[in-house]
């Protein structure tokens, strides 16, 4: 465990992330997006579970920044080898698993930042929480976005080119957060999504999120808890198999 | 001074049906300057990149600075430098930053990274340009910031990979001056690639390689002497006896190709 490469690596990251000022642009303007209107439009619609919608699909939308800006952020991975700059990275006397951990954790925090201006709306949309539910909240939110990266880098690690890399993760993104009960919920799906929506990762991300902010829970807290972890593990060891790979 | 820094033996890399390199052998000896000369495609920057323990060989072995480059990788790693070919810079961060990014992944301690920063940038001429972001910076510019990050560390060995490629001829005597000139003073052992006849002459031994076999290994000097000819081009010429090559392009590219499409590199 290289904890200078891991800090180096995530510090590089961030550095490049926020001196991208068209990209913290367009991280802004997608929970807006989503937030008002999507959930003002169909507000009025109806309620789920005696709750209104927009309240019911909030958890879910701080999830999508996530997952969505996790997987973003893994595309560096694509653009240090096309443009050398991975080479410096491999040839340097540092373990690749500091590699895939620096990585993961720079994803992470840009996804986690990114969920927090979700979280700013929380009020906004008459939503109260707590203060101990924050402390809850805040380190849940950061492993949602750990768990998202790290399948991230897994894609990116395979990917050679920038479309093709936006094309797979919007094959995988998209799925992954309409099967995760982000949006409509998940009870009394035919059999076959029903596979699906236990097989996604985001759904247990989604259930801890609205658990602690609404108080609604769909699955056990061990269950979302065991879930996530084990994925994320698998996630980082086919990343560090990768890295490892010298062809 | 005789030690051998870089022993390679029946080295072979094949990419599918390709091999890139062909059983070559060959030693390096400590603070030696030596050069693989030879064309595009002819297997160049595939040997550096099995010797900087980017890529697997196929067959053979490799041992850099004692360590064998398969089951030793980081310790290879410890002790050498590379200059990559196509740039390897952060061109979104400073000269200073990318400098500092190398010296912390190579565990230079704080202190020591801050003066060493100040003497390689000074050693370059950058020192002036040290918070200028690296897109700012000319070509000439950007391969003296990676030199002086490939010495940042004090490798025991240095692998430039055509280094003055696509620089202007002040910039490549420049750089030529100055590694003639650190071989001399500090003791680094230099392992460069090159398809430059005139870069091959600053190195006291060049192997001269075409289609993934060394076909001749001598000082230039003597290569020239063995051949009657006045020039390192002539002999090159001589030995691969042929003109435009279409086979290098398909050879290059077939090889980039597959290179490109490889998971990392």
């Amino acid at each position: 465990m290289d904890f200078d490469a891991i800090r180096m690596i995530w510090l590089r990251d961030l550095i490049r992330h926020f001196r991208d000022r068209v990209r913290l642009l367009g991280s802004i303007s997608r929970p807006i997006l989503w937030l008002l209107i999507m959930g003002t439009g169909l507000r009025a619609a109806f309620n789920v579970h005696g709750i209104s919608y927009t309240h019911f699909i909030f958890p879910g939308i701080i999830a999508m920044n996530l997952i969505f800006a996790a997987m973003q952020s893994t595309i560096s991975i694509i653009w240090d080898r096309e443009f050398g700059f991975l080479r410096e990275i491999l040839v340097a006397p540092i373990p690749r698993t500091s590699i895939v951990l620096g990585k993961t954790l720079s994803g992470s925090t840009v996804a986690f930042i990114e969920g927090l201006f979700v979280l700013g709306f929380a009020p906004v949309i008459k939503i109260k929480i707590p203060l101990p539910h924050l402390f809850l909240l805040l380190p849940l939110m950061f492993f949602v976005a750990f768990v998202c990266t790290s399948l991230g880098i897994v894609i990116a690690a395979r990917m050679t080119s920038f479309e093709g890399f936006g094309v797979i993760s919007n094959f995988v993104i998209m799925p992954m957060f309409f099967l995760s009960g982000a949006i409509f919920p998940i009870d009394n799906l035919p059999f076959l999504i029903n596979i699906a929506v236990r097989l996604d990762p985001l759904t247990y991300g989604v259930d801890f999120l609205r658990r602690i902010l609404l108080g609604i829970k769909t699955f056990p807290l061990h269950i979302d808890f065991l879930y996530l972890t084990i994925f994320a593990v698998v996630m980082l060891s086919i990343g560090v198999f990768e890295f490892n790979k010298r062809t | 001074m005789n030690e051998e820094v870089i022993k390679v033996k029946n080295l072979s890399k094949d990419f599918g049906h390709f091999r890139a390199v062909d059983n070559i052998s060959f030693a390096v000896k400590a603070s030696e300057i030596f050069g693989f000369l030879g064309p595009n495609g002819a297997g160049k920057t595939t040997t550096i990149n099995i010797l900087c323990t980017l890529l697997m060989p196929t067959s053979g072995e490799a041992i850099v600075n004692g360590f064998n480059v398969v089951t030793s990788p980081d310790e290879v790693r410890k002790s050498i430098g590379i200059i990559f070919q196509d740039p390897s810079l952060d061109e979104r961060l400073t000269a200073y930053e990318n400098l500092n990014f190398h010296g912390m992944i190579y565990h230079i301690p704080v202190k020591t990274r801050k003066e060493r920063i100040k003497e390689v940038l000074d050693m370059v001429g950058l020192y002036s340009k040290k918070d200028h972001i690296v897109r700012t910076f000319s070509g000439g510019m950007r391969r003296r910031l990676e030199i002086a990050r490939g010495l940042m560390h004090r490798p025991k060995i240095l692998f430039l990979d055509e280094p003055t490629i696509g620089l202007d001829p002040q910039t490549r005597q420049y750089i030529w001056d100055y590694l003639l000139n650190l071989s001399r003073e500090e003791e680094i052992t230099m392992f460069l690639t090159t398809h430059y006849m005139d870069e091959a002459e600053i190195c006291q031994r060049v192997a001269i390689i075409d289609y993934g076999k060394i076909i001749a290994l001598d000082s230039p000097h003597q290569l020239k002497n063995e051949f009657s000819l006045g020039s390192l081009n002539e002999v090159f010429l001589r030995l691969t006896n042929h003109g435009i090559r279409d086979e290098e392009v398909s050879g290059r590219e077939h090889l980039g190709h597959i290179v490109r499409t490889r998971r990392l590199r």
